[in-house]
């Protein structure tokens, strides 16, 4: 029978150990998450993000050997991007009934995102890649990510930036709207699609109907305007 | 799903090659995103051929984040350093554009008289 070790070393240098670690742990974290009644700061990536982040530090894996088996979750990014086609189309007619009040919306809830995050980290002492990451934190992951990398940023830090953005928006967004007694649900929802993406959407839709899709519209054209606008912004600060 | 995954790939791939192609700092996946919008709109029947494949991939959006998100274990030493500056931006600027995107709305929407309906 072959030693523990031998198995280990074979198995840590291949993609299925790794692909099926971070299935999971992105299980026990999206488990966690249902057991808390659905709390925003239960938050199933952060868990398995922990879980794995302990597992390669324990057993000495480099991230590189890890992304060779999780590239494989890593890649389909891409197709969600465009896959978001879908609801965006799906809600075209409400985008044009409301076409205005959201443009306008969308262009000053985006600008203040890039400007203030990129504007207040630089003014802390932030300067160089870490700046660049920071900027497209409001859009929904797979774009940032792009954006990250397209601009000289570590996607890699972007990812877990737009998480915590993710994250902080769903935590905070009801108690912030109430206090500024905005009662319309399409403003709610499309304010928090726009500032805190898919986890913030997700948000949105436990909250109320409306506000959800209004989340979800929100969030898809803020991937469009954060790619035309960080690069601005970040030519012109960095 | 195999079909509406290829379109979905190929509409990836051609974004890629604009993006490439024409030097822009968009991400091709964005691109593609617009491709297959506009696509929607001159063939609606290709909507809904994609819808089920797209749900399952919108559905389960969270666990894709995973993979980057682990990369953090190569950045302990830069957040550890600069985590406060880091936390204080996302959290200032999160609060910032969710009021302002939310003022914003309802003051064009009573401007224009586009109100709740």
């Amino acid at each position: 029978m072959a030693e523990f070790t031998d198995i280990w070393s074979y198995l840590s240098q291949g993609p299925l150990l790794w692909l099926t670690a971070t299935l999971v742990a992105y299980g026990a974290g999206d488990a966690l998450f249902r057991a808390s009644g659905r709390k925003p700061y239960v938050n199933p990536v952060l868990i398995a993000v922990v879980l794995l982040g302990a597992v390669l530090w324990g057993t000495g894996t480099s991230y590189a050997t890890y992304f060779e088996g999780a590239q494989f979750v890593h890649f389909m990014l891409g197709p969600a991007t465009v896959a978001l086609a879908v609801p965006l189309y799906g809600n075209l007619a409400r985008v044009r009934a409301t076409a205005v009040p959201m443009l306008a919306a969308l262009v000053a809830g985006s600008v203040t995102a890039i400007v203030s995050a990129v504007g207040i980290a630089w003014a802390l002492g932030v300067r160089g890649e870490t700046l660049v990451s920071l900027a497209p934190k409001s859009a929904t992951a797979p774009v940032a990510l792009g954006i990250s990398e397209a601009l000289g940023g570590s996607p890699t830090l972007t990812a877990v930036l737009v998480i915590l953005t993710g994250v902080t928006g769903a935590i905070v967004a009801t108690p912030l709207l109430n206090a500024l007694r905005v009662r319309d649900w399409r403003a709610r929802g499309f304010a928090v699609g726009v500032a805190a993406h898919g986890i913030g959407t997700a948000r949105a839709f436990q909250v109320n109907e409306t506000a959800g899709a209004f989340a979800g519209i929100g969030m898809g054209l803020n991937a469009f305007l954060t790619a035309l606008i960080a690069p601005v912004v970040i030519a012109w600060l960095v | 799903m195999i079909p509406a995954l290829t379109l979905l790939l190929m509409c990836q791939l051609a974004g890629e090659v604009i993006a490439r192609g024409l030097g822009l700092s968009v991400p091709g996946p964005v691109i593609g995103m617009g491709l297959i919008v506009a696509l929607f709109l001159a063939m609606p029947r290709v909507a809904e051929a994609v819808r089920p494949a797209a749900a399952v991939l919108l559905g389960n959006l969270s666990l894709l984040f995973v993979p980057a998100g682990v990369g953090i274990v190569g950045h302990l030493d830069r957040l550890g350093a600069q985590g406060v500056a880091i936390l204080t931006a996302i959290v200032v600027s999160t609060v910032l554009a969710m009021v302002v995107g939310a003022l914003v709305f309802v003051a064009v929407a009573r401007l224009v008289g586009q109100q709740d309906g």
